[in-house]
Formats: C-alpha cells, structure tokens, sequence
C-alpha cells in the first residue's frame, strides 16, 4: 500500500496542502512525495516524539500535519504526544502507521503494530482507517484530509483476488454474498478471506464485509444487519489484540442495539504463542487467523 | 512609555500569593522564579502575532497572572483558580484564551509545539515570532534534546526559549538531580545562539528578549525559587506547600518592606 499511498498524497496534496513530516522512513517509496512537496517534505529524523509535537504546533498554526513512520514508532513511542499534544487539541494531525498487524513479519516483535488502533481509539477525536486493498488509498485519504481532526491510518499489504474488481470504498463493505456465517473483517484480512472463499457454494459459503474505519460510526449498514438475522452467526476478523480490538465494538453495539447474534466469534491477534518469529502468514496461521483456521473454526468446507 | 517595573511586578507576585492563598494551592516556588521573565514578555515583548508556549505547565499561576496584568484574565476569573468548573486550571488548559494555545503540564512537549509553530511561520511566511518558557528540571527529558536537534537542523530563527534556571526541582535540586547547573555549555554546541542573564533584571529581560538572533536563542534566565519571598527562597517544600493565612501575611509584608 506504501506505493498508493505515495501516489494519493500527490495527488492530495494539489487540492489540500499539508506539511509532511516522516520519521526518516520511506526510503524506495516517498521519494516521488519528497520531490512534489519540496520544503513541505521534512525528515524529522529518529525522534518521534519530537515529531509528533511539531505536528501538532504546524496544526496548532493552521496547518495540516501529517506524521509517517512504521507503526508502533508512530502509536506507541510518542503515546503521550498524540494524547496531549494532538487528541487534547483536537488538531488536524494525520499519524500514518505502515505495517499494520504482523505486516512486518520476521523483522520482529518492535516492528509488528498489535494494538494500535485499539490504543488510540482510547483517545479523544481520533477517527482510525485500516484500508484492506491499495486501491482504497485515494478515498480514504481524501476522506481523512476532509475531516479536520486526529486521525490514524493503519497501512498494510492489500489482498484481493486476483483479477478480482474492488468495490468502492466505504468504511462498511460487502465484498462476498454468501448464505452461511456472516463474516466482519478489518483491513487486509478482509482480502485474504474473500480470495478463499470466493469459490465456494453460494448458499453456503460466508457472507464477508470488510470494515475499514473505526469508532463504530456510522453504525453497520441495514443490509449487514438483515444477513446477520438471516445467518445468526457472526464472526469478526483482525490483525489485533481482542482488547480494545473491532470485534469488542461491534459486540457492544449489537448487544445494545439488541441485535446479539446467536454465536459470535471474534478472531484477533494472539501473540506469540511459539515463541518463535516468522512472515506474516506463519504469524497469521499462529494466531488463528488464516483464512483455512478461520473457516474450520465456524465450520465451512473450504475448497 | 516605560514602565514601572517594580510597582508592577509588586502588584503582580502581591495578586498570584493572593490567587494561591485563597485557592489552598502550591507550586509558588517555581510561579515566583518565572513571573518576571513572564511580565517582561507579555509587557515589552509580545505582538498581535506571536505566539507563546508556556512549556513548564506547572507555572500556570504565572501565567494567569501575567495575563491578568495585562488585563485580558479579570479579578473574577482568578477567583476561579482550581476551583470547580474552573477554565483556570492549576496547568493550562487550551481552546479558552488566545494567549493559551496548548494545554500543558507534562514536562518535555512544549518544545517541540513550539517548534512546530515556529515552521508554521517559515513554511507559510505568516509574521509573528514563537516564545517558549521552559524549566531547568526540563531538560532530563529526552524529548527536549529531539526538539533541540531540530530546532538546530532547521534553523528556525524565530524562536526564543527561555529557562527558568532556579535550580530546584520536584525532589532535590537539579545539580543533586542530574548535574544539569551547566546547561549553557550543553546547548551552545548545536549552533544555538545561548546567553545567560539575570532572570529577575525586567530591563535586561526585555533588552535580550527584545534582541533576536540570526539562530535560535536560547536564553538561561538565572532565576530563585520563591524569589521575592525570603522564607520560600531557594526552599525545595514550596513546590508543595499551599500558603496558611500567617505565611500569606508575612509574604505580603515583605512584598512591601
């Protein structure tokens, strides 16, 4: 996704000028935005929260700031910046987190971003996206430029099927119409599941949607709601601890909007059980993510 | 017209003992070094466009009292200091008062906000210069020494930092600390402009503060905890202790001595 990225904050940056500011990341992919922007690109060097303070006084000032670095160096060292500086502010500050999950795969624990959304959400006005394919990048960027507040974008690797057509970008969308176990993804996974399933039994196999923004605002579409009467089985998919995690959320809201599903399971990031370090898949499959773990905990016949 | 330095910086201290008296609230120490230095920059030195960063939050009372005499904080409104539904909080809130942008209190981010705000200017080449007051105790945080690496790199010459030197900090002093009572000769070797001075002289205060540099200034304002009061000087409790009606008394009388 770092590529759309690149390409969507050019363009972006012709109708809604920003400053940049990258943690000295970006190498072999923000070149092309170092060279549109000019004095507007600034390597804020190893100094996160250095970083993040200044976004938030160019913001303070009437600017849009947007803050880039591999992802727990940009939710998790400069926690207390983003809470005071910026969410106490309420300031138009983007934090843009690349490697989502376990997208950073055998580099290791540090690089990996388990809790990142779940952390900020915690935190005043701050809006999170977790795009699930590359070609969601221009709506969503657009979409986070328009509204002037904190916010987070979680970048990860997107994961269609191949030959596969996206559908437009909303934050709640169907991507697999299915009669069996209605299936809440967010992000990339989302991807990942519609690929295994896409050649399954129209009757039976899972409905999936994938969700891409966070708080639960708006609430799930009608048509989700009618599948999950339908099915009474809901399961909800991410790259993220259960605490704080989309799965909890969703949970809330349909226990208070009296919509509880007959079964729910929630599929999250478990860790480390092992021990032991890998791709993001080996992770992924650690986990009880992948797609195969997913579909034999709620009983479909994979392909 | 100059100005009266001492009547004013009389009625001030006078006003902010008053303001902690009746709240029951401490941190007078720290209030006492640095309301000079904060007179000074909201009398002499402060336009329409400038911008200024209160970084060492907990001298909140400083501030609301250097506001005050200024009159765009009002009698009333003092009363209110860390009471209930109060905007005065004991650190600065934010989005109340112009001259308030960031709330703060966390030592360590001021810096960098200023900054920030200070690249806003350079980018948009909007006018307006950016103050920042810090504490000596500050500077442990690594944060600090982040936003001073910037600063440098970016040469952002529209920026004046003054710190409140007075030595003490929350459990000991600062030499006792964290051997920090040689601080200028730290921050010279990033090709900073850094001058030390007196920071209870208002006539050097405002000629330094008055006095930009062609690189970030850096101004070690040499400063007593509890300055003005004889029994709060250079003594760590007063960074705790609220005032009882017989040191409020006494304190006022040696205001007028």
């Amino acid at each position: 996704m770092r590529d759309a990225f690149c390409k969507g904050m050019i363009e972006l940056s012709a109708s809604r000028p920003y400053v940049f500011l990258t943690g000295d990341l970006g190498f072999k992919a923000l070149e092309p935005l170092r060279e549109a922007l000019g004095p507007r690109f600034i390597n804020a060097g190893v100094a996160e929260q250095n970083m993040v303070s200044v976004a938030a006084g160019l913001a303070g000032d009437g600017q849009s700031a947007w803050v880039y670095s591999i992802a727990p160096f940009v939710y998790a060292r400069p926690f207390e910046q983003i809470r005071n500086d910026v969410c106490m502010h309420d300031l138009d500050v983007k934090l843009v987190g690349n490697g989502g999950g376990y997208a950073y795969g055998s580099m290791g624990a540090t690089h990996h971003a388990l809790e990142d959304y779940g952390v900020l959400l915690a935190l005043r006005h701050l809006r999170a996206y977790v795009p699930a394919f590359d070609e969601d990048l221009g709506a969503v960027l657009r979409g986070m430029a328009a509204r002037p507040h904190p916010a987070y974008l979680r970048l990860g690797r997107g994961e269609k099927p191949a030959g596969a057509e996206v559908p437009a970008y909303a934050p709640w969308r169907l991507l697999l119409d299915g009669g069996g176990p209605l299936i809440v993804a967010v992000g990339p996974l989302a991807g990942a599941l519609w690929t295994a399933c896409a050649g399954l039994d129209l009757k039976t196999r899972p409905q999936i949607w994938a969700w891409s923004e966070l708080p639960l605002d708006p609430a799930p579409p009608q048509a989700l709601l009618e599948a999950l009467k339908k099915s009474g089985v809901l399961a909800v998919v991410e790259e993220h601890v259960a605490q704080g995690g989309a799965g909890q959320a969703l949970a809330a809201w349909l226990l208070e909007a009296g919509l509880a599903p007959k079964r729910f399971r929630h599929f999250s990031a478990q860790g480390y059980p092992s021990g032991t370090y890998g791709s993001q898949v080996f992770h992924r499959a650690e986990s009880g993510l992948d797609p195969r773990s997913v579909l034999q905990a709620l009983g479909v016949a994979a392909a | 017209m100059s100005i009266e330095w001492t009547a004013l910086i009389r009625r001030a201290k006078a006003r902010l003992l008053r303001m902690h008296f009746e709240a029951k609230i401490a941190h007078l120490g720290g209030n006492l070094s640095c309301l000079d230095a904060l007179l000074v920059l909201h009398h002499e030195i402060l336009r329409p466009d400038d911008v200024f960063v209160l970084s060492k939050g907990h001298s909140a009372g400083a501030l609301y009292i250097a506001l005050w005499s200024k009159g765009s904080l009002h009698d009333d409104q003092l009363k209110q200091f860390h009471g209930e539904g109060t905007k005065l909080a004991g650190h600065p809130a934010s989005a109340w008062h112009p001259g308030i942008r960031f709330a703060t209190g966390s030592l360590g981010h001021g810096l960098g906000l200023a900054a920030g705000t200070a690249l806003s200017r350079k980018l948009s080449g909007k006018p307006g210069r950016v103050y920042c007051l810090m504490s000596d105790g500050e500077w442990q945080e690594g944060s600090v020494w982040e936003s001073l690496i910037f600063i440098a790199h970016q040469k952002l010459d529209n920026l004046t930092v003054l710190i409140d030197m007075n030595g003490l900090q929350g459990f000991g002093s600062t030499r006792e600390v964290a051997s920090m009572q040689d601080l200028a000769s730290r921050i010279r070797p990033f090709q900073v402009d850094v001058e030390e001075l007196d920071g209870h002289d208002p006539e050097l205060l405002a000629k330094a503060m008055g006095s930009p540099r062609p690189r970030p200034h850096f101004l070690l304002l040499n400063t007593v905890k509890g300055h003005g009061v004889s029994f709060m000087e250079n003594r760590m409790e007063w960074h705790y202790l609220p005032l009882d009606a017989a040191a409020y008394e006494a304190a006022l009388k040696e205001l007028d001595a």
